[in-house]
Parts: structure tokens; sequence; C-alpha cells
């Protein structure tokens, strides 16, 4: 073939090498494949290498194809969320010292990567108020059913009660998990009220409880004091799992840990990550002191070199799979380095005074939105305490409403339709969330559609 | 009271029907510097060979195997707060459970403190 | 008990000598010493400004956080110069070549970057109304179409989140076969020794129980061994081809159809699939489920340390039992096939593994990467990586030992030993001293069937000249390796950080910061 931009061997550098292998041709080194499963043709429909300029246009006109959520008047929440990511935080994650190093197994070359691990675990488990916190899992569905299995090696018991009010995928991937683990979850559908079902957990702890899964706030928008809940997982030795979807949330309200969860997760996406379609994102995991050597994942920690310097390391790494193998606490083999990089930086940006004051815009816009939407005739607010996201009753369909609304460029939320399919009870359902990219003109803009379209 | 050892590198000291496990110095030697050790509860019924332990280096986690059968009666907790105790004493200080032996017949098939030099000799 | 037995011991500090002045900060010119964030931050400062406006109003019910969190800020020049500082105590591969085995350490095109940060990728809402993501669904559909094609499978799942989670997504969807065949009761699965850890730790979390099959001396799987546990108890194997010694697995084709006589199915980790792409397709040997990394064959950054995407292809006798969700063309555009629209086809389907779709900002820079390469380009890059590890392993087999370098041409990596260094030396002091030289080292004590093994692979993004020069350094590491040179001991001299304590880190693990004064 002809030069190609991306691979640097000339056809005189391939000659003199094979010559130094003492090859006849390229095709000797691949002695070892039987003749039957040689793919001798060209690769079916898949044309010549390209020019940057021809993929270019090619994937570009493929993204034209999409309604881009900075573009429209945007409340779609429920386990991602849109916020203003600082222009620094990509170029940073960009730096090729960081984008293209490999997980940290050398640690004297990869303190950049260790340090900004121990940071981002501190911050991590500031946030969630947890004792400790892991350098990050693949996202918040998969920590969250991480978490199930850590509660079950930690109590020795296998029935985990999974609130109503967390998010139907992670419901999904802990039934899809829980058939191959033997563990059994009592899961159970939300009502269309301001209540969440925190009394109704409690009442269902029993002795052979795992633990209980709650997600805070759930996936409706609501909120509620976890403090009862976590007493009544512990008089029956339970541990009391918190899910957190929307992290900014924290900058607003009690952290689940200072609420005595024991193990908190959450999706870090809304830090420095963005949307992106659904991934990659950024599993968050905290837990206290005591049940470390039961956590999945990595950790980073600290230590000192030969020479005496402060400097960090990967460590009890014998928690997992390249070392324990079979007996690992889990198979996961990354994390979620680059994200949890985002994150970090976006979470060094704000500082603690503004990770509040964006807290406190996510809740004032979203009051505003509500007061507002709430005056739609045929509209009502299901729940009035809430951080940055609420649900609306439409007294009709949703999800018909959202496509409307789509079409004439307002992305509108998420109908409870999508999540809960064949739950009629939801049907009329819309989660809005309303971050600090909302503006009040997109307010008026949603409510104005919205008025038209249910008119 | 008499010692004995097992081809997996334990060692237990029998003193009427309660015998004290270690791993064996070779052993220690073998793992590097440990880190952690998980000793079982008292009350853990175990029949030989069972894992009983587990004993970690930084890059390794070994399970110790029960010499002999029996319930625990008491795991070294000082481990917990002194891992190095099994670098630095493994055959003493560094013990890791106490054991009552079900069936005394079972010490008969491990070597005993020259039969086991023997055999680390050749490894 | 079990003893250690790859020879891996922690690294234990020796004092430096020091032999050049100290400085005043603790910097050595470019090598500039940071302090995290907790240590210069406080929680008033902000490198983020946020419209003036009334916040006041709360609906938080009793919840409003009163204590403070702990978050220190920085200005934004503040923290572009800390992150910066810290980036440049990493090793990476836009520095130099990256020779960690298995780990597929190649050139990351910026055109990907580029493309996956498109807006109409990058800002698009995992359950936006699918009308208004046809573009996005296009990408993932056009993406499938090509690791079929290229594999020679008949479907794929997206959703996998690496590589390892790809594996649980092969392995669960073997398991959901089984059971519906009412076969549940066949519980043991078939793993080299050499396998990757993460092989066995999966069987293990889908209840399986694990069996180790051993390796020949040449390195390969023991086909006899194989055939001879084969039984009604066996579920399946999990078998790395191009395995992790570097060497092709011959027989695969007569291992699967042995496999499948016996009512198992094949599990192929593709974590190495970069050697064969565009010149060998797994479905023709036989294979039922493989992941693929697109993080290692297609090239999209590995972060330090993730994230990895592991989309896993399937036979046809599988294919009714991949998860959800995944998208599919429909006449008048794409859909997505979730629990909702699942009809009849998904029936068997073993359910969800992640919340959304997968990892779509690696599908853009994958896709890319294969609309970049080509059908000539791909088959280039397998035949490029294959030549280089090859003339690594001719120009050092006399210098180093080579435990295999008889039994063949190897394929994308090259394996040597300890064997040979002088008493007391090992792996590690070599790895060290690489790094001296500039050099990420190469996977060290991996696969454990050799001994001290270094598994060197140098992929195809390394021009001839950066190979001599890793060649070079390599041979003469390992003549004073050999000739028990003591300044080995004490390597890295050059580098951030000498040897860390790992031992201290584990024995009493600080995981997070606290301050000292308080």
């Amino acid at each position: 073939m002809e030069r190609m931009r991306y691979l640097p061997l000339t056809s005189s550098d391939r000659a003199e090498m094979l010559s130094v292998i003492g090859a006849g041709s390229v095709d000797d080194l691949f002695v070892d494949v039987p003749e039957s499963a040689r793919l001798s043709g060209p690769i079916e429909g898949l044309p010549n290498h390209a020019s940057e300029l021809a993929v270019e246009r090619h994937m570009t006109a493929l993204a034209r194809k999409n309604m881009v959520a900075g573009d429209v008047p945007f409340f779609l929440g429920c386990g991602a969320y849109r916020h203003h990511v600082p222009a620094s935080v990509d170029h940073l994650i960009q730096r090729g010292e960081f984008l293209t190093a490999y997980t940290p197994y050398q640690p004297e070359i990869a303190q950049g990567t260790l340090q900004m691990l121990f940071e981002f675990q501190t911050q991590v488990a500031r946030l969630l108020g947890t004792d400790v916190a892991n350098a990050s899992m693949y996202d918040g569905s998969t920590a969250c059913w991480e978490a199930i299995g850590m509660a079950r090696r930690i109590t020795k018991k296998s029935k985990a009660i999974l609130s109503s009010g967390l998010h139907p995928h992670y419901v999904s991937v802990a039934k899809t998990m829980a058939k191959y683990t033997g563990d059994t979850l009592e899961t159970g559908t939300p009502v269309l009220t301001a209540e969440t079902d925190i009394d109704q957990m409690i009442a269902a702890i029993d002795a052979d409880t795992s633990c209980v899964v709650v997600q805070y706030p759930d996936i409706l928008g609501r909120i509620a004091d976890l403090t009862p809940l976590a007493e009544a997982c512990h008089a029956k030795k339970a541990l009391l799992i918190a899910v957190v979807t929307e992290p900014v949330a924290l900058g607003a309200v009690r952290s689940p840990g200072e609420m005595d969860a024991d193990i908190v997760v959450g999706e870090g996406q809304s830090l420095g990550v963005g949307l992106q379609f659904g991934g990659p994102y950024v599993g968050l995991m905290g837990c206290k002191d005591k049940y470390i050597r039961q956590m999945p994942g990595r950790f980073c920690g600290e230590t000192v070199d030969a020479d005496g310097k402060r400097g960090f390391v990967l460590t009890l790494s014998t928690r997992e799979q390249h070392i324990r193998r079979e007996k690992a606490t889990s198979n996961i083999c990354t994390n979620s380095g680059l994200c949890a990089l985002a994150f970090s930086i976006h979470m060094t940006l704000l500082g603690e005074a503004g990770l509040r004051r964006m807290a406190g815009i996510n809740h004032a816009n979203a009051c505003r939105a509500a007061d507002r939407l709430a005056k739609v005739p045929g509209v009502k607010l299901v729940n009035d305490v809430f951080f940055n996201e609420f649900t609306l009753d439409l007294g009709r369909e949703a999800r018909p409403v959202v496509r409307t609304l789509a079409e004439r460029g307002v992305l509108a939320g998420v109908s409870l339709g999508r999540l809960y399919p064949g739950e009629d009870a939801l049907a009329n359902g819309l989660v809005v969330a309303v971050t600090e990219t909302v503006t009040a003109e997109d307010i008026e803009t949603l409510a104005k559609a919205l008025e038209e379209v249910l008119a | 009271m008499s010692r004995y050892f097992t081809e997996d590198h334990e060692w237990i000291d029998v003193d009427g029907d309660v015998g004290t496990v270690g791993i064996s110095d070779y052993a220690q030697g073998a793992l590097g510097d440990i880190v952690f050790v998980d000793v079982p509860e008292e009350g853990r019924e175990l029949s030989k060979g069972d894992e009983a332990a587990v004993v970690e280096s930084v890059k390794a986690a070994s399970d110790v195997y029960a010499p002999v059968s029996g319930t625990v009666v008491e795991g070294n907790a000082q481990l917990a707060d002194e891992p190095a105790l099994v670098n630095s004493d493994p055959e003493g200080e560094g013990w890791f459970f106490k054991i009552t032996l079900s069936d005394a017949s079972e010490l008969d098939a491990l070597m005993d403190e020259a039969a086991y030099a023997a055999f680390v000799a050749k490894l | 008990m079990t003893i250690n037995q790859s020879g891996w011991k922690p690294t234990s500090p020796e004092a430096n000598e020091a032999s050049v002045p100290a400085t005043f900060t603790g910097n050595r010119a470019l090598m500039l010493e940071e302090k995290l964030i907790f240590e210069i931050g406080d929680s008033e400062t902000t490198g983020v400004d946020f419209a003036e406006g009334d916040v006041a109003g709360s609906r938080l019910g009793d919840l409003s956080r009163k204590d403070p969190i702990g978050l220190p800020g920085l200005s934004e020049p503040e923290t572009v110069r800390h992150y910066t500082r810290l980036s440049r105590q990493n090793y990476a591969i836009d520095l130099g070549l990256f020779p960690l085995g298995s780990c597929t350490m190649k050139h990351n095109p910026r055109l990907n970057e580029k493309m996956a940060r498109l807006p109409g990728f990058s800002d698009v809402h995992p359950l936006a109304p699918v009308d208004t993501v046809q573009g996005a669904l296009e990408v993932i559909h056009q993406l499938a179409h090509w690791l079929v094609t290229l594999t020679g499978m008949t479907s794929v799942a997206m959703s996998p989140k690496a590589g390892a989670h790809g594996e649980l997504c092969g392995i669960l969807a073997i398991k959901a076969a089984l059971e519906k065949r009412g076969e549940g009761h066949r519980k043991v699965i078939l793993v080299p020794e050499s396998a990757h850890g993460t092989n066995p730790a999966t069987a293990a979390f889908a209840g399986f129980s694990v069996e180790d099959i051993p390796a020949t001396a040449d390195g390969r799987v023991d086909t006899d061994a194989l055939k001879a546990r084969l039984g009604p108890d066996v579920a399946g194997v999990m078998i790395t081809n191009p395995n992790t010694c570097g060497l092709f697995e011959r027989d695969l084709k007569d291992i699967s159809d042995a496999v499948h006589a016996a009512g198992g199915y094949v599990y192929c980790d593709g974590a190495n699939f970069n050697a064969i792409v565009g010149r060998v397709r797994p479905g023709d040997l036989g294979v039922d489920a493989m992941h693929i990394n697109l993080h290692k064959t297609f090239s999209t950054p590995h972060g330090g340390g993730g994230p990895g995407s592991g989309p896993v292809v399937f036979s046809e006798a599988l294919t009714p039992f991949a998860p959800l969700p995944f998208v599919e063309k429909t006449g008048e555009g794409f859909r997505l096939v979730e629990e909702e629209n699942a009809d009849d086809h998904h029936a068997d389907s073993f359910g969800r593994m992640v919340a959304f779709h997968g990892q779509m900002g690696m599908f853009t820079r994958a896709l890319t990467y294969i609309l970049s390469h080509g059908a000539d380009g791909l088959r280039q890059v397998a035949e490029d990586a294959v030549l280089n590890a090859n003339y690594v392993l001719r120009s050092l087999e006399n210098t180093l030992d080579a435990p295999f370098a008889k039994s063949g041409p190897c394929m994308h990596e090259a394996i040597f030993s300890d064997e040979g260094l002088a008493e007391g030396f090992s792996t590690i002091d070599v790895a060290k001293a690489l790094i001296d030289e500039g050099f990420h080292p190469m996977t060290m004590y991996f696969p454990l069937v050799v001994h001290g093994a270094m598994l060197v692979e140098p992929t195809e993004t390394e021009s001839k000249a950066a190979l001599d020069q890793f060649i070079g350094a390599l041979a003469s590491v390992a003549e004073r390796a050999k000739a028990g040179d003591p300044s080995l001991k004490t390597a890295p001299h050059f580098a951030p950080r000498a040897r860390l304590d790992e031992t201290l880190a584990a024995r009493k693990p600080v995981l997070v910061w606290k301050d000292k004064a308080a």
C-alpha cells in the first residue's frame, strides 16, 4: 500500500526487518494461522484508507443528524445532566501525558495520574460523606450493582431491598446480575406522589436483608432524610446503600454519609464529563473505613519513595482480579480514569464556594421552572421538595407530548412512559431537570409550548 | 509439646488437644513483606485442608490451609495491627490461629522439624 | 499454603545516594514538585464565575447542607498549572515507546478526539427522543456493522463498558443459552493457565467453577488435555487468541469443534485482536463470543486507566441471548431496542448490563479509526504489529532468554524471561532501568506461565528507528542485569520518584488526604 499517516514503517524498513527475522514475507509470520482461517480477500464493503478530511466529512454528517442539547431549551435528566463544563477541563484532559498514559502500574513514572486519583478519592469521599472512596467505577449503574455484591460479602446475607425510587435502568442491571449470583431483590414501581417510599422500606427490612438501596434525590427528583432508614438497617444488621445520580445536589443538601449510609455510590457524569449520549461516564463509590477490604475497583494510596519523598501507588490490589483471579472482589479491571480526571478538575475549579453557588443556582432555577410550569393548565407538580429535578403530572400521556415538543425544538424532559413502559399509572409523568444552563427564556419557551400542546 | 509441618508450609504446635498454627519461616521468606492477614473467627469448624486464613503480600494473596480438622478457638488479633510479625517471628508471635483437634491421628501424616527442613532443602 | 509463583516481590526502598545538590524548592528544573490541592487551595477560592442572581428560596425540605464539605478550590491559572505540572510526571505514548504487552499502547489519532467532541455526539442526552438522535444511533449501527464484518460473527452487543465487562457479557450469554437448553447443570469453565486474571474472575462471578488447562512447552494450550476434560459438566472454554504468550492458538478451530460436540461454548478473549484484524476472522475459528477492546485494537485512548469499551460479538447460537439495549435499522431510520419494545426475537436476552447504551464517546473514536484505516490500512495494522514484535524477538533472543523463540513466529508481542540474569536480579530491575533509558517498561511477571515474564508489545505505530533504540536499550540493560550491576537495584535514578514503598502503602493504607495539622 501507499504510505499511510498512522503507519511509520516504509517498504524498505519492512524488507530489512524481514531479513533480520529470517522470514521471506510477512505471510510467513502468520504461518500458525490455519489456511482455512486466513482472510485473503478484502474486508467486505470497507473502502480503503481515507484522508482526515474525508472521514471528518462522514462523521460530521452523522453528527448533524442529532439535536444538540445546547441548541435548544433542554430539560432532560434522569441519570444524566447537562452542566456547564469550564473550557480548561477539556484542555487539561487532552494533555497527552494524561490522555495517552496507561494504568499507573509503574508508579515512578505515573505520579501525575496517581496524585490526581488520590485527590479524586478525597474529593469524592468528602462529597459523598464517606470515610474513603475508590478510584472510580465504570458508571453509576454498575457501581450500584457492585455495592449490592459488596453488602452480600460483608453481611453474608443476600436479600437486597431496592427502593422504587431507584433509576429503573439501575434496577435492570441489578436484576440481570442477581440472576447469576443468587441474590434476591425486592423491587417496586414508583407512585406519583410527593412522598418517597422510605417508610415502606423500613417496614420491609428483616433479619435476612443484606442491604437497602435508596436513590437520593430519587428518580422523580424527591429527597428525604435517610437517617431513619440507616437506623432501621443497622438495627437488623443490614447496610444502607445510597445512590446519587446528580452529585451537584450534594452542594446543596446533606450527604448520604452524614446520614450514616454505609456505602454511597454515584454517577459522576454531571461534573466535567458531559452527556455523550450515555457514556463514557464515571462511577463514584465510597464507604466506611471498616469495609475497604470488600470494595471492588482500584485504590490509590500515599506512601514514600526510597529517598523519603511523598509519592502515591495503587494499593490493596490483592482484592483485585489480576491477583485473586477467581476469588477477586470483582472482575473489574479498569476504572474510568480520564472521566475521573475531568470530574476532579471541574471540582477543583469549583471548590467549595463554586459548587455551593452552582447548586444554589440549579435549585433556584428549578424552583422558578416548577412555579411556572405548575401554572400551565392541566399540569400538576407532583413533588414540591426537590433539588434540580421534579416530576409533573401532565394529566395525559407524557410521551407523545415529549415527542411533539421535540418536533418544535424543545427537549422538555424524560417521560416516565419511556422509563416504565407498560406502567399506566406513570404514563402521565414528566421528569424535568433544570440546571444552571437553563435560562428564564428557556423556561418560558417550554411553558408556552406545553400550554399549546396540552390545550 | 511437639511441632509438625505440612508440605504447604504451615506449622502446628500441639499442646494437649489444642494446636497453634502459623506459616513457616521459609514461607514468609518466599512471600516477602506481609501486609495483611485474615485469620479465622472463633468457633469456625475446619476440616483438614480447608482454606483457613489468607496472608497477603503486596503482589500476592495466599491461602493458608488447616493442617488438621477441628474448631478454631482463637485467631491472632495482633496480626490485624502488626502483620509484619509474620515476617519477624513467623514461628512464634506471628502465629495465625489456635484450633482444637478433632482427630489427633491426622498429625501422623505431617512432617517433623527435621523432615520439613529436608523437604524445604529440596525445593 | 500457596506460594507466590510469579517471582514478583514488592519494591523496597533502598536509599539512593544524593549526588546532586538540593534545591530550595525541591524542584529540579523542568521536574516540578506539586503539592496536593488540599494544601494549596481553600474553600473560598473558585475558578468558575456564575451569573449574579438571587439563589434564595428553598424547597429542600429540612435537608439543606449545614456543615462544610471540605472541598478546596483554585483559580483557573492555578488549576491549569496544577494539572499541567502533574501531567509532566506521567509517561505516555505521546512521549515514547510504551511496549506494555497485552495492553496495546499504540498512537491515539487526534482526529478521533476531534470527532468525539462534535456537539452532535458529545452534547446529546441518552434519553432524548429517538427521532432527535438518529445520527448517534447510526454511528452505533455503523460501528456494529464493521465489528461484525471484521470478526465474521452474527451480531454484537455494544453496551459493555470495558474488556472485563465484555467478558461478563459473553459468559452470561453462555449461561443463558445453557439454561434455555435445560443444561444449567454445566458448571465448569475451562481456562488456560496463561489467561488474563479477568477470565477466572468473570467465570466465578457468573457462578461457574474454573478449572485450569495446562500449557504445552511451546506456550500454547494443551489441546489433548483440554479435550480430555470435556464432558457433560463443562459449560465452555475461555481462550485468548492470539494468546498471552504472543502465540497464535493453531488448534482453536479443532478445539472449538470439540467443545461444540461436547455441548459447550467457546469464549475468545479478544484482547489481542489487533494482531489479526483484517487477516483472521474469529468467526471462522468456531468462536461463539468475543469481546473487542476498542481501546486496544481501535486505539481509543487509555486515559491513565480507562474508560475502556468492550463490545461483544456473538455467533448465531448465542445471538438470541445478547443483552439489551441495541440499535436496529428500520425502514425509515434507526430504533433503539430496549426492554419496552423487545419483541419475540429478543425474549431470550439475558437483560441489561448498564444504564444507557454503552461508551458512545468510544464508538465515535473507533468508527473514525476504522474509516481512516480502511480495509487496506487495518490489514496493514495487523501485519506491522506482528512484524515489529518479531523484529524485537529476533533482535533480542540471543541477549535475553526467549522461552518460546523456537515455537515459530510470535504474533503482536514477544515474551522473554528472567532466566540468566545474575543471582538476585529479576525482571523488575530490568524494568526500572528501562525507565531511566526513557521507555515505559514492558509488562512484568505476566503471563504466570513464564517465570519473571517480560512481555513486549511494540505495536504498529512505532518506526524502525524507535524500535532499534528500544532494542539497544533493552539489550544494554539486560547485559547489566546479567553482570549483576548493583545500580540496577536502585533504578530508576532519573524519574520523578525513586522506587516507592508499596509495603508501607498496603500495611497502613492512606486513601484520602487528612489535614495532619488539624
